[in-house]
This record gives C-alpha cells, sequence and structure tokens, in this order.
C-alpha cells in the first residue's frame, strides 16, 4: 500500500512513464504499464530503487467515521450467531466491532468493496459454511480477520452484523467509490431512527460526505 | 430534433466501450473496455475518429438501428455477414464490412451476424453524445455505469450522435482484413506458475483447450485437460491483468478479459501477452486455442510489432468506391456534387 502510493507519487512527478496504474494488495502491488512507452526492464528497477529508499513516510492517510445501525434484525441477522460462537453477549460483539482499529487494505472483487483489516482478535471467524445467495446493499459484515461493507446487492459468505445508511458505490457522486486504500476507519453506532433520516438524504443525493472524514 | 441512432430491435449483447476505464483499479473498478481494441481503433480510424472514442460493440449479432440524423457516417469491423441497409422506398442492400458507410435519414441498418468472431464494431464518425463515467464512455454492466444507462443496447433506446450530419468525405475502406494471426495464444508465465507441478504446467502448454458456453465480456472458461496443482489453488488475493489466466480448483484455466474483477484469490499459471488479447476477444465457444509461453521481452517485441502492423493498415486504407465506379473525391474535387448522398 505504501509502494502503492509511491508509485503514484512517482507517476505525479513524471518519474515513472509508461505506467498505466496499480493494485496494492495485502501481498504484493501490481503494476500496469504501456508496452509501448516502456518495458519491464526499464520499469523494475526504477521501482526496485522506489522500495530501497523506504517506504513508510508520507502516508496521507484519511480518518473515516461509518455510521452503522446493529439494532434491527433485518440488518443483523447474523449478530447472535456471532456472539454465540465467540461467547460473548450480543452487545460485547458490538463493542468489539466499534472498538476495533480498522485500516483499508484492498479494494476489489466488485466496485468500492473493501477489504478493511484491525478486526478485534476476539471476532475472529471463518466464513459462512453456506454463503448467502443475496446480501443487501451497504450490510456491514465480519469474516476472518476483517470487516467489509458491501457496495451492492451480491452473494456473499460473511456475518452480517448490521447495516450503514451509505452506499460505498454511488454513480452519482463525483467520487462514486468513497474508500481508499489507506484509509482508518471506524464504525458509530446509530439507531434505527437515525438510519432513516441518514438513509433520505443519502437516497436523495443530498448527504454531506465530508462531515465524515477528517485528515 | 436531435441527431440519433434508434434501436429498433436489439440484439443480443450491444455495448458502448471504448479502450477502457484506466485509472481506479486501486478502488475496485473494473477497466471494462473493448474485447477488441483493434477492431474499435480501426473503426474509428477509418472515419478520422480518435483511437480511443467510444463505439457500439457488437456482441454475436448486432441491432437494427433507425437513422434519426440528416445523416451520418458508420464505420462497420469485424466479420458481419453482411449488414443490410433498408428504406422504405429502396429494395435491402447489404453493407460490406471493415469500411464506412454513409447513411441517411430513415434507412434502417440491420448490423445483423458475426460469423467467425464473438465480436465486431461499429463506430460513428464523431461519436456518440453520452456523458463519460470516471472518465470512460465503457459500459460495466455489473455497476450498472457507463455507456447507454449502464447497460446493453434495448429497444427503442436512442443513441445520440455528436454530429446532426455527415461531413462530405469518401468513404474509406481496410485494404484487408486485419490478420490477428492464427497460432498459438502467447503467454508469459505466472504470476503463481510455481502453483502448479511440473506436470500440470506441461499439461498447460501442450494441450488444447476449447472455449466453453461460458465466455462473456468477464471472461472465458476453458475445457481441456485438467492442470495438476502444487500446493492448493488458494493465495492471498492479488491483482488481476488483463489475460489473467486464473486456475482454480478444478484444474481448468479461465481467462480473464475486461470486465474481470480487479483482485483476485486463485492462483495465476500465466498471463496472456497484450498482443494476442484481441483474438481472445474474437473467440467463440467451441473455438480450441494453445498456449505458448514467450519471455516477457518477447511478449513487449510482439506487442510492438503488432502496433507497427496496425499502423500500416491505418496507412494503407482505400478509398471506397461505390459500385460502378465512381470516383467520389474527384467529384468533390470539382464541385459537381456535396454531400450527396449516393445509393449503391
Amino acid at each position: 500500500m505504501a509502494l502503492h502510493a509511491a508509485v503514484g507519487r512517482a507517476r505525479e512527478a513524471g518519474d515513472l512513464p509508461g505506467v498505466i496504474e496499480t493494485v496494492p494488495t495485502m501481498r504484493s502491488l501490481m503494476v500496469a504499464y504501456d508496452p509501448l512507452a516502456t518495458s519491464r526492464a526499464d520499469l523494475q528497477p526504477r521501482i526496485d530503487t522506489l522500495i530501497a529508499r523506504g517506504l513508510s513516510a508520507g502516508m496521507a492517510s484519511r480518518r473515516i467515521t461509518l455510521p452503522c445501525c446493529y439494532d434491527d434484525p433485518e440488518f443483523a441477522p447474523d449478530l447472535a450467531e456471532v456472539a454465540k460462537r465467540t461467547k460473548k453477549t450480543v452487545e460485547q460483539v458490538i463493542a468489539a466491532h466499534l472498538a476495533s482499529a480498522f485500516k483499508v487494505y484492498v479494494l476489489g472483487f466488485m466496485p468500492g468493496l473493501a477489504y478493511v483489516a484491525g478486526l478485534d482478535r476476539s471476532l475472529y471467524l471463518p466464513r459462512r459454511d453456506q454463503p448467502r445467495v443475496r446480501v443487501p446493499r451497504s450490510s456491514v459484515a465480519i469474516a476472518i480477520d476483517m470487516t467489509t461493507i458491501y457496495p451492492f446487492e451480491s452473494p456473499g459468505g460473511w456475518h452480517l452484523i448490521g447495516r450503514t445508511p451509505l452506499w460505498m458505490f454511488d454513480k452519482r457522486r463525483e467520487q462514486p467509490v468513497f474508500l481508499a486504500p489507506g484509509d482508518s476507519l471506524s464504525f458509530q453506532r446509530i439507531d434505527r431512527k437515525s438510519f432513516d433520516r441518514i438513509a433520505r438524504d443519502v437516497d436523495a443525493g443530498t448527504f454531506d460526505w465530508a462531515t465524515l472524514v477528517r485528515t | 430534433m436531435s441527431a440519433a441512432l434508434k434501436v429498433v430491435r436489439p440484439g443480443l449483447f450491444d455495448t458502448l466501450q471504448d479502450l477502457g476505464r484506466t485509472g481506479f483499479m486501486a478502488l475496485g473498478m473494473p477497466t471494462a473496455g473493448a474485447m477488441d481494441r483493434i477492431g474499435l481503433r480501426l473503426a474509428n480510424a477509418l472515419l478520422g475518429n480518435p483511437p480511443g472514442m467510444a463505439g457500439l460493440e457488437i456482441g454475436v449479432m448486432g441491432p437494427d438501428l433507425l437513422v434519426e440524423a440528416d445523416s451520418v457516417r458508420v464505420a462497420l469491423v469485424g466479420p458481419l455477414s453482411p449488414a443490410v441497409i433498408e428504406a422504405p422506398d429502396a429494395p435491402p442492400k447489404p453493407l460490406e464490412s471493415d469500411r464506412t458507410h454513409l447513411l441517411k435519414r430513415g434507412q434502417i441498418l440491420r448490423v445483423g451476424m458475426i460469423e467467425g468472431s464473438s465480436t465486431a464494431y461499429l463506430a460513428v464518425a464523431g461519436g456518440f453524445a453520452l456523458p463519460p463515467f470516471m472518465g470512460s464512455l465503457s459500459t460495466y454492466a455489473r455497476a450498472g455505469v457507463g455507456g447507454m444507462e449502464g447497460r446493453k443496447l434495448g429497444q427503442g433506446d436512442s443513441l445520440p450522435l455528436a454530429h446532426a450530419q455527415a461531413v462530405p468525405a469518401d468513404d474509406r475502406k481496410l485494404a484487408a482484413p486485419f490478420d490477428y494471426g492464427s497460432g498459438p495464444i502467447r503467454v508469459v508465465w505466472g504470476p503463481q506458475e510455481d502453483y502448479f507441478t511440473a506436470d500440470g504446467r506441461r499439461t498447460f502448454v501442450e494441450s488444447d483447450y476449447r472455449v466453453s458456453k461460458e465466455a462473456d465480456r468477464m471472461g472465458i472458461r476453458f475445457e481441456g485437460p485438467v492442470i495438476a496443482h502444487a500446493k492448493g489453488a488458494d493465495i492471498i488475493s492479488d491483482g488481476i491483468g488483463p489475460g489473467a489466466i486464473q486456475v482454480p480448483g478444478a484444474g481448468l484455466p479461465i481467462v480473464l478479459l475486461a470486465d474481470r474483477q480487479t483482485v483476485g484469490g486463485y492462483p495465476k499459471i500465466a498471463t496472456v501477452a497484450s498482443v494476442d488479447l484481441p483474438r481472445l476477444g474474437r473467440l467463440l465457444p467451441g473455438q480450441a486455442v494453445r498456449f505458448q509461453p514467450v519471455t516477457v521481452e518477447e511478449a513487449e517485441k510482439l506487442r510492438r510489432d503488432q502496433e507497427s502492423r496496425i499502423a500500416r493498415a491505418i496507412a494503407d486504407f482505400k478509398v471506397a468506391r461505390p459500385p460502378g465506379g465512381i470516383d467520389l473525391a474527384r467529384l468533390y474535387e470539382e464541385n459537381l456534387i456535396d454531400g450527396v448522398v449516393y445509393e449503391g
């Protein structure tokens, strides 16, 4: 992720001609390049140099707080089972999710679907044995050591423990994808009434997304 | 009245595509874009459009389009079988592919079937007047974005044209259909070839693989001999480039194409060299291919050589004369006619 940012800065400075884009993941950085403008033999040493310079410095990170409603059984059909399997009360599961220090690592699978690491260790569970055919949009879910928010209604095998009134992908927005690699993330508990109020604003396109972000 | 092409009968899977929505893969946004980038580029070049202008990608069978503009020049590229132009006052007339045609108001262009390829292209001079999404007109149907409301064309859709009428010009054609090559599909090993046994890698390059019915803009599932994994079929997900060849647990290769997801968790035995991606974008179910490994340096050189051949094909465009051999260029020069539509 730090290399993704470093390559991005080098591209903007004009140091990596021919690089089209990069895709950060937990194990690698994919670098897409135009073979008519450069070559692997030319690029590889330039990127190795970026790595050798050290990557930790200079990551501008946004801190984002997402509202999440855990209270409605329709929103959180797996909350009771997660509590049972982690030997907690439902309130303790919610508290552990709220207390987790989340960081967005990778987006993929669907536009705007973020793999968010940092889940409290006490909530680690494998994926569901039987994936759901339809997970509603904006469901907040956990599996293994991560949390995610479904940007679209889609199949899914994660445990659904809440729902945010926000859309992680909204084609009406100038930046349709809300989360980005490197974002720090935490959840804020809201009740159903607040959920409905925010959902109305999001539907209408009048929600002020800037209120969620601190830099 | 605004100028448009109206869909009076949709084809099977017609979408607007340009050369892709690049720069957003890190946000999980697939690039989409033309499956056969050469076909789209040639269609644009025939019309004098920029190479990356969005055109209509025809999937297997094209639409019937009513011209609701004074005139429009279109380019058809790909093995159509053939397209036909109909007008209320004239008998149907077949239209050659790999060239431009001037159409006029009230005519219906029946694009028809493609033979021997899964994709063909229809571009219009000046392009379509639709709003880009994240910098591109490419349709990505899974997220409902780009092109015509983020979906394939449907009955009654009206494709707005940037130009209300065609500029007087000669029609142009390719000197010969573009040669995509016919040998094995060239691939570069990896990035996870170490997830396969030596036998598995040999199976992959020494066997014929047949395009299954599960082939679409996202990718092609192949049928053939099973490729043996060495250490399971799960990796920590990493980025998926165009032409990445995933081999899930069942051992059969899946080549990922324009609408591919941006990251994936199956090991990738090899990646198709960009020179041969347009060929994959044209494959039909039942066709068989073989994969041949090349080095990164060879793949880069093959692509540069292909680029020279595309430039040569464009330099070699011919003026397309209507039947009867009327020399429109000469007529224009002598100012005998001006923007008149000919009937062949």
